[in-house]
């Protein structure tokens, strides 16, 4: 099923390689990004977002408040401040709207390591992998939350590798700096030899909050185009969390519609970037289904061909923007 | 296979084990970290929590470890323990010896806490207690020896009333005063800016969590001159004069000596004592 052909190189070659890697770019920007914002203050003197992604202040106005951790600290039976509440409220609604998971992909800082754990994977041909399930993570994120409530205790903040990681890297100069690389280098190593995607697709308690966070996300990826889909399978090889895929995908013969519904897609747009046929777009709310985000130069077409659902035969067959040059050959 | 040995649904068993295989591993893994987060989550004496945080034992539950305290004090003495410290990991602390709190009039440390494990209630900051200083070397404070130094006493932000000077005579000179620090705990935010000052080597004044520094009274002690001056009198009998049941002519004075015998108190005739009416 897996071929050594690296995942992407179809979509290279025909469409350039910066359309393949579109979203890879953009997601990579905004983690780095991110995590610049609360470097310059430490590293720089500009302080612009300081605490760090337990609980942060931005240009001191805006409050923002891992929910998770304020609920295990609720838990242990401590009372949250107002500003608190607020950021916590401002983090949920942001990411029940554009995907719970996006925080893994988007912001997330562990998520770079175990892309790159996988990126070394299949440059190595490591193909043994420990079978996890992907549900222990809903049993750790249980145990996160009895913890607090039956010992009074923040457990899981003693060995959290997202929390450990962000707060060595702003905290504690060199020496802090080099814990968080430490704690990453064990991540990278457990998802490089022991398990494929182990840490950030299976285990994560983070992860698993925030997936359930975003459930009912109107912003989702879709297989819109899936009946230009040639099986060429990189979609599959290149995503976290590719059980998420198939029901999309290749459902239709069992009435899926072309919508990743599944809690656990991270939004990544990894996907959309790999496929050579455009397959997959980003679509929000009722337009899901017209694979609109994969070019703005198709929102217009996209939003006139908006059915829902059903495999729309589309946005592909519209004008493509010209930075991708030439159409290949053998295209519809 | 006998009939009876045979699952009645071996769908459902291999989904109850499943269940109970992952059970079993996230209990153990549950109970490993449980273990080790109570390990981990001891203080040590040297290291201080910030002022208005709860009681060590709620704290490691309300701290979410964002270190907004450490980024909003304005003199860069907070830091956030770091992975393998012997403090909790990611919890704010301060120590005394190399720079102690400036006990800011607006707590900017409380205010940015988004919890409450730095108190919100908090808002006297000569309310807070992160410690208590103890004078724990008089054998090496030089205002114990008899030598000028008073640091302790000029540094405290609340000057003259957590440490006080105490004039004590010198025995080993005779004739000179020495000037004792005294430590008073109701006063005493535990800022650590004594400690900091102290002009030793290794501190003789050190700022120490209260449970450590402070002895406690059982609470049944009732300590009779108290009581007496809330009450304005004696609170079991009222005050009687003491009387010695001397014999007659003769009285107790102790700077005098003692018995005193102020006339002799038996006649030349034995018959009047004899027949004498009254008390001996």
């Amino acid at each position: 099923m897996i071929s050594d052909r690296p995942p992407g190189k179809t979509a290279t070659s025909e469409q350039g390689w910066l359309k393949a890697h579109k979203w890879l770019l953009l997601r990579r920007a905004s983690q780095v990004g991110i995590l610049a914002l609360f470097l310059a203050g430490p590293v720089a003197g500009v302080w612009i977002a300081t605490g760090n992604l337990s609980a942060s202040m931005t240009l001191d106005v805006l409050p923002l408040t891992d929910p998770l951790l304020l609920a295990q600290s609720a838990l242990s039976g401590a009372w949250p401040v107002q500003s608190a509440v607020i950021g916590a409220v401002l983090v949920l609604v942001f990411y029940a709207l554009v995907g719970g998971r996006v925080f893994c992909s988007w912001v997330c800082p562990v998520n770079m390591v175990t892309d790159l754990a996988d990126w070394g994977r299949r440059r190595l041909h490591v193909r043994k992998t420990t079978r996890l399930s992907r549900n222990l993570r809903y049993w750790l994120l249980g145990l996160v939350l009895l913890f607090p409530l039956a010992t009074g205790v923040l457990a899981w903040e003693y060995v959290n590798p997202v929390s450990l990681t962000h707060r060595g890297l702003l905290f504690g100069g060199l020496a802090g700096a080099a814990w968080a690389l430490g704690v990453l280098g064990a991540v990278f190593l457990y998802d490089l030899l022991i398990a494929r995607r182990g840490w950030c697709g299976h285990l994560c308690p983070v992860g698993a909050f925030y997936g359930l966070i975003g459930a009912k996300a109107p912003v989702r990826v879709a297989a819109a185009g899936r009946a230009r889909c040639d099986d060429c399978m990189d979609c599959f090889e290149v995503c976290p969390e590719p059980q998420v895929i198939k029901p999309a995908l290749k459902g239709a013969a069992q009435g899926h519609g072309p919508v990743i519904r599944d809690i656990n897609c991270t939004n990544c747009g990894r996907c959309i970037d790999v496929c050579s046929k455009d397959v997959f777009g980003f679509g929000i709310g009722s337009g899901l289904g017209s694979g609109s985000g994969s070019g703005s130069g198709r929102n217009a077409q996209a939003r006139r061909t908006s059915a829902p659902a059903v495999p729309i035969g589309t946005p592909g067959d519209s004008p493509r923007p010209t930075r991708s040059g030439p159409l290949p050959a053998g295209r519809p | 296979m006998h009939p009876k040995d045979k699952p009645a649904s071996p769908k459902r068993r291999e989904l109850l084990s499943g269940i109970a295989r992952t059970a079993c591993g996230v209990g153990l893994f549950g109970l490993g970290l449980g273990l080790y987060s109570r390990q981990a989550s001891s203080l040590p004496a040297w290291a201080l929590r910030p002022p208005g945080a709860v009681p060590e034992a709620d704290f490691n539950g309300a701290c979410i470890r964002c270190g907004l305290c450490v980024r909003d004090c304005p003199f860069d003495m907070l830091h956030l323990a770091r992975l393998g410290d012997e403090i909790p990991t990611g919890t704010p602390y301060f120590i005394a010896r190399q720079a102690g709190c400036e006990m800011c009039e607006d707590i900017p440390c409380v205010a940015a806490c988004p919890t409450n494990a730095l108190s919100h209630d908090l808002t006297d900051i000569d309310e807070a207690d992160m410690g208590l200083a103890v004078v724990v070397d008089q054998e090496n404070c030089i205002a114990f020896r008899g030598l000028r130094c008073e640091v302790c006493f000029n540094i405290c932000p609340i000057r003259g009333k957590a440490i006080t000077l105490s004039m004590q005579r010198n025995e080993r000179s005779g004739k000179h005063a020495r000037f004792i620090p005294v430590v008073h705990s109701q006063a005493c935010t535990g800022c650590g800016k004594c400690e900091e000052a102290c002009i030793l080597e290794e501190a003789a004044i050190k700022v120490l969590p209260r449970h450590l520094a402070q002895g406690k009274l059982g609470a049944h002690y009732r300590l009779g001159w108290e009581q007496k001056q809330q009450a304005g009198g004696a609170l079991v009998t009222p005050d009687a004069e003491h009387r010695y049941n001397l014999p007659e002519g003769m009285r107790y004075d102790h700077g005098g000596e003692g018995l005193i015998e102020e006339a002799v108190p038996f006649s030349d005739n034995p018959m009047d004592t004899l027949n004498r009416k009254g008390p001996l």
